[in-house]
């Protein structure tokens, strides 16, 4: 099996994408919100790893072609943004001051979370950046001497956990104007959560694309005062 | 030829995006400066919404699966995550809750103000 995937240059691609749609039956049979399909699709490829013994790095040399096509996604996340022109500039204030307050609230709340759990300091900067996009959030961890693994970890279980709260946060805290839902999924919870603010509407997608570049860009500055906190 | 030529201007200023990031000196990814680079072009209208519409639309919509290889790879930080995994993810889920209300309550707050300003 090992050598199979090795000798493969789509195996990891189709075994990503059997588990999506495995995902996508499933929510779809019992339409319940628990029941997130990219999660699924993560728990089925982890458990298929872990049974047939296949290493991850074999895995991901055919599945790393499905990464690669991130950033011209994220290139592509220009359009909706676009067609939305006259309400960006509508609520451009709006927009910039939520997502300052989102950024400072995040690195805010590690900060006090951290001195809970009496995390290390090289862990409060490992988590600092985690509501932010990976390709941001990996190169900043590194920079400021975090552990980028666990960055990566901590941004994507905060991109699901995002992805899967996302419509009913909004509905219980009734964040029902589709900018604020855009705003409030985008800043906490990046380009995954942008994936169900997409589905919510248009607007909510292209605002909450907007605050994966906003908020990148505002971390990155400031980073640089909270890694002296701790 | 459509989707080609579609793809490839995607591709372009991608390509575009990855210069920037070469050239300048800040930790900000390609992506990121490919984005504000095409929405610049569409605005100015140097790049027409027909000429790259279908291609960046499958791209979109497609893009949930893109998550899937790098999530796998906690496996690989497992070790590393293990001693500490129920106080990151109560972290993680808390933060993320917390982030989401307060963005946009914050937003809801002006969004609302602006509207009774103006009428």
């Amino acid at each position: 099996m090992n050598e199979l995937f090795a000798a493969s240059a789509t195996a990891g691609v189709v075994i990503s994408l059997i588990a999506y749609w495995i995902g996508m039956m499933l929510k779809n049979k019992f339409k319940s919100g628990i029941l997130n399909p990219l999660l699924i699709a993560i728990i089925l490829v982890i458990v298929f790893l872990l049974l047939t013994g296949i290493e991850y790095q074999t895995y991901n040399a055919s599945a790393k072609y499905l990464s690669w096509l991130l950033t011209p996604a994220t290139v592509s996340l220009a359009i909706p943004l676009y067609q939305q022109l006259e309400r960006l500039k509508q609520n451009i204030k709006a927009i910039l001051i939520s997502i300052l307050i989102g950024c400072l609230t995040s690195m805010l709340s590690i900060y006090l979370f951290s001195l809970v759990f009496r995390f290390s300091h090289e862990l409060y900067v490992s988590f600092l950046p985690k509501s932010i996009t990976t390709a941001i959030g990996m190169s900043i961890s590194e920079e400021m001497g975090g552990i980028v693994s666990i960055t990566v970890a901590s941004i994507i279980i905060t991109g699901i956990c995002g992805n899967m709260i996302g419509e009913a946060v909004c509905k219980l805290l009734k964040i029902t104007d589709p900018v604020a839902m855009g705003l409030a999924i985008g800043t906490s919870s990046h380009a995954i959560g942008t994936a169900k603010a997409m589905e919510l509407s248009e607007t909510a997608g292209a605002m909450s694309s907007l605050s994966i570049a906003v908020s990148g860009m505002i971390t990155v500055v400031l980073m640089n005062f909270f890694v002296t906190l701790l | 030829m459509k989707y080609l030529k579609q793809f490839g201007i995607i591709l372009l200023i991608t390509f575009a995006g990855e210069i920037l990031r070469f050239l300048l000196p800040l930790p900000i990814p390609a992506s990121i400066y490919g984005l504000i680079l095409m929405f610049v072009l569409l605005c100015t209208k140097v790049i027409r919404l027909e000429d790259i519409r279908e291609a960046a639309e499958f791209l979109i919509a497609i893009m949930p699966v893109m998550f899937i290889p790098a999530a796998a790879g906690l496996i690989d930080s497992w070790s590393q995550v293990r001693p500490i995994v129920i106080q990151m993810f109560i972290t993680m889920i808390a933060v993320t809750f917390i982030v989401m209300a307060v963005t946009g309550k914050t937003a809801m707050f002006i969004i609302g103000r602006d509207r009774r300003n103006r009428s």
